[in-house]
């Protein structure tokens, strides 16, 4: 594969650029191993067996963005939830912005992975946490082996971070086709909260291949909640792989909104490390034409009585395809766990397709677990009951597909993020919800 | 006080040895190990086949050959060496017999300690048997009855000799020889099995039975079964199995082709009850069995299975519901102990407008087994109007054995409507507790519980055969179920 044989050449151009003697060197080197034995992976693949990367892998993307760009907060305003205040960490064609960025050393570390990964004063955290829960497969590694920049949120003991933190990738098509490795690393420490937005946006035509990895280390009593924002357009596609460690007490949870990209794959993978620790991942997923969103999550019961819950709902117009992958494992010891899953589809045109596969793997007896998965469609009965009472068909339609993914909205807990789901819903169903939530 | 509790239970269920372990001598012609075209050609002679069918079992040996034994399945077991199986046992007294009193006494009890007896089940069950000893049919009854209808229900191998249009228009058509590595296997070396055609417009007046039995050590089974109910016939087919204990490990892999064309029905039960292995996982029977069967226009295909033997299982028997308004329904109980492993479900595959699939599955697991259920759910672009309602339920039974779910649903059309549900629990306290506080003691609730957590299934089962599926459950949750 061509994409491939680029890739591994220019790592040694990148080992290079960085500094040789870095710490992670050998990290990065082995990472490399495993990508070059492994490749990308293929529909082969168990976990790949429903999406095929061929379309996305054809272009020549580039790997070093030569030149900078800069962009104007006005025009790029409407990506970030400016309604509220918040700390930003922005890159602009994988290069960190600071012109637009609003970062913090007070009490709390929220900066960038270069720095993380180059001052001496981060290396304890480097040592404790990075590439510690990311599993060795293929795509995974190569952004190991290329990790660079991100984000890095450091959040101290019994800190309450004060406001949300928003993550924002943007591509400016200054290259033909380019692709965006972001690592991404987050420590929140004993009894600290932290609200956290990631959002990929792509501001041209020009295709963009992002693979990026988030760890997440929740410690004792640890309170984080992710939102995840896919709205992007039809020519950029996203890898996301997010690795959640969680000790005991903690409580996480993940919201991931697809509404667009040509093709999205989220790798969620919970841990749990402790007892009584509660996992939550949410989404919403509603798109249309040849887009292909394919979610595969996976909660892993270490530990006895933890809970998790999961909840994925999809809507799935045109000719586009949707993936859903879950698994819950519960080891032998995780005696009381409740494990829940659910994912509810409707297929709104016959050229859309869903494939489904919620799986349970337990090996403790004492266990509450059940999972659930519906393929549908709108209720006639509804429909007509609202179009009697003189709402239009479209307008109905579409407030029963709002009310389908309401479950999902309803545990968000910033309400700025509700409104702007609610309008890019409504934005979506081509109608004017009157209301706001 | 004399208390019963799940501990007793489940120390009685490593402790009970297999009942059925017994081994009948019988004079028996067997081949020499091994597997080569030679083989094929000499298994195809034996049973006096036509040239066509020597040629049919040759591609299929060949395309074997080029296949890699899957793995994907989750049980964990020594791959068999299939060249150190022997690929054809008959027992040699021949010819067959006219009469009961003609058959080998030591058959008859092996028979007896099975709890079937031919003359009883004759009369009273009014069940026609065609007995399988070791891939040869000793025994067929009925066969009088059967054909004033106009049913043909025979070994295969005679229906390749009289009925040949029949088999060559069918066999192959719904499990293809190059479908999977041991169907391939199958196609090349099947020594024997049933084959049924009910004409059109014909209900089947009996259920019709076979036991397959693997008896010479060191002989793998296999097996083909060809069904074929033509329009707006009925058929109800029981299969069971028991085998005797051995120490080496037994493969079988049977292949089972259900043809139901338009507005027939077809009603398919297994009782499975293979030798399981001893206490500490040692022996059993490799149980490897394709079994698929096809709707045309609103026909009905019903599988309602009990398994509760085998070392390890990896069967899945699947509906292709091709025809409009045709139905596809699976049913199934497995129950593993020690260190049994069973991947089972099914595969419905729904192609028709209309069509409707239901999948109950239940899931038993004791000891250190593993017991998975994998399904398909698959909806095509032209299947407007599918249904299929999945419930797969798992009771586990101690905490050193593991239950597994792995469906897969693929939907290609607005219009499907698919519902699954699962799930996991052990047997609860407060179900126990309620049972007791009401006078009923530990060992009749863990009964009832257990009873009425596969009562959905048993309750599928034809009359004739619950009896039989309610003794070997016996055998494998003995003292659960009253």
């Amino acid at each position: 594969m061509e994409l491939k044989e680029k890739l591994i050449s220019s790592f040694l151009a990148f080992e290079n650029e960085v500094d040789l003697d870095s710490r992670v060197h050998d990290v990065r080197s082995e990472a490399i191993k495993v990508f070059e034995n492994e490749g990308f992976p293929s529909k082969k693949d168990e976990a790949w067996k429903y999406t095929s990367l061929n379309s996305v892998l054809k272009h020549d993307y580039s790997v070093f963005p030569k030149h900078e760009k800069n962009v104007e907060y006005n025009d790029v305003k409407k990506y970030f939830i400016h309604e509220i205040d918040s700390y930003k960490i922005v890159f602009i064609d994988g290069k960190y912005s600071s012109h637009l960025s609003e970062t913090t050393h007070d009490g709390i570390d929220v900066c960038l992975m270069s720095s993380a990964l180059n001052k001496p004063k981060y290396q304890l955290v480097i040592d404790n946490y990075f590439n510690k829960i990311a599993p060795k497969d293929s795509l995974t590694s190569l952004n190991t082996a290329f990790s660079r920049e991100g984000a890095y949120i450091q959040i101290p003991k019994n800190k309450m971070v004060d406001k949300p933190i928003q993550i924002i990738h943007f591509s400016t098509g200054n290259e033909a086709a380019l692709m965006n490795q972001p690592r991404n690393l987050i420590v929140v420490n004993e009894n600290s909260h932290v609200q956290i937005i990631e959002r990929h946006q792509s501001l041209t035509d020009n295709p963009v291949l992002t693979n990026s990895v988030t760890e997440i280390f929740a410690n004792k009593r640890a309170i984080v909640d992710y939102y995840k924002i896919q709205n992007d357009n039809e020519h950029a596609s996203l890898i996301d792989s997010t690795y959640i460690n969680q000790k005991q007490e903690s409580v996480c949870s993940v919201h991931t909104f697809s509404f667009g990209g040509k093709l999205t794959r989220n790798n969620l993978e919970f841990y749990q490390n402790g007892e009584r620790i509660d996992s939550t991942m949410k989404g919403v997923t509603i798109i249309g034409n040849k887009q292909h969103v394919d979610h595969n999550t996976l909660v892993h019961h270490i530990e006895p009585n933890c809970e998790s819950h999961q909840d994925y709902k999809g809507i799935y117009d045109d000719s586009s395809t949707g993936v859903f992958n879950g698994k819950v494992l519960v080891n032998k010891e995780a005696q009381k766990t409740n494990a829940f899953q659910a994912n509810n589809n409707i297929l709104v045109s016959d050229k859309a397709s869903i494939n489904t596969k919620p799986q349970l793997e337990i090996f403790a007896d004492d266990v509450k677990c059940s999972h659930g998965c519906t393929i549908g469609q709108l209720d006639e009965s509804a429909l007509f009951y609202m179009q009697s009472r003189g709402i239009p068909k479209k307008e109905t339609k579409a407030l029963l597909m709002y009310a389908f993914s309401n479950n999902v909205l309803n545990s968000v807990k910033i309400p700025e993020i509700k409104q702007r789901i609610t309008k890019i819903i409504a934005n979506k169903l081509g109608i004017n919800i009157g209301f706001d939530l | 006080m004399n208390k019963y509790t799940e501990d007793d239970l489940r120390e009685e269920l490593k402790t009970k040895e297999y009942e059925y372990g017994f081994f009948t001598d019988i004079e028996s012609e067997t081949f020499p190990i091994g597997l080569n075209e030679d083989v094929v050609r000499a298994i195809s002679l034996k049973k006096e086949e036509p040239e066509w069918m020597t040629e049919w079992r040759l591609e299929a040996f060949r395309t074997w050959q080029e296949m890699i034994e899957p793995d994907w399945a989750n049980v964990n077991y020594e791959k068999p060496d299939f060249q150190s199986i022997s690929y054809y046992s008959a027992p040699s007294t021949k010819p067959k017999y006219d009469s009961l009193d003609e058959v080998d006494p030591e058959l008859l009890d092996t028979f007896k300690k099975l709890g079937i007896s031919i003359d009883e089940q004759k009369k009273l069950a009014g069940v026609a048997m065609d007995i399988v000893i070791d891939s040869v049919s000793v025994a067929t009854s009925f066969k009088k009855t059967l054909g004033e209808k106009g049913i043909i229900f025979c070994p295969i191998s005679e229906a390749i000799r009289d009925y040949p249009d029949l088999v060559k228009k069918y066999i192959g058509t719904v499990v293809p020889q190059k479908d999977n590595f041991y169907a391939a296997l199958n196609s090349a070396v099947f020594s024997d099995g049933s084959f049924c055609y009910i004409p059109k417009g014909v209900r089947c007046p009996m259920e019709l039975s076979t036991y397959f039995r693997i008896n010479q050590g060191g002989t793998g089974q296999f097996e083909r079964t060809l069904l074929i109910a033509d329009e707006d016939s009925y058929v109800s087919y029981l299969e069971g199995c028991t085998a005797p204990s051995r120490d080496e490990n037994q493969l079988h892999a049977a292949v089972v082709e259900l043809i139901a064309l338009d507005g027939a029905e077809i009603k398919y039960s297994t009782v499975q009850n293979w030798y399981p292995g001893n206490a500490e996982g040692k022996g059993g029977v490799y149980n490897f069995v394709t079994k698929r069967g096809i709707c045309e226009k609103n026909a009905k295909i019903s599988w309602t299975q009990v398994e509760t033997g085998s070392a390890v299982t990896w069967k899945y028997p699947s509906c292709i519901l091709k025809g409009d308004n045709s139905v596809g329904e699976f049913y199934s109980i497995a129950v593993t102990n020690n260190f049994q492993q069973a991947d089972t479900g099914t595969k419905m595959i729904h192609l028709g407008k209309n069509t409707k699939s239901t999948i109950i599955s239940k899931g038993i697991s004791a000891g250190k087994s593993q017991n998975s259920y994998r399904g398909l759910v698959k909806i095509g672009p032209n299947a407007d109007n599918a249904r299929n309602f999945s419930q797969c339920d798992s009771l586990l039974m101690g905490n050193e054995c593991g239950a597994h779910t792995f469906p897969y649903i693929e939907a290609k059309n607005k219009s499907a409507q698919i519902e699954h549900e699962a799930t996991t629990s052990k047997i609860g306290e407060d179900q126990l507790f309620y049972c007791n506080q009401r006078g009923i003691n530990t060992e009749k609730a863990i009964a009832l519980i257990v009873n009425g957590f596969s009562k959905d299934v048993l309750n599928k089962l034809p009359m004739e055969f619950a009896i039989e599926a309610q003794k070997l459950l016996e055998i494998s949750l003995e003292g659960s179920v009253g």
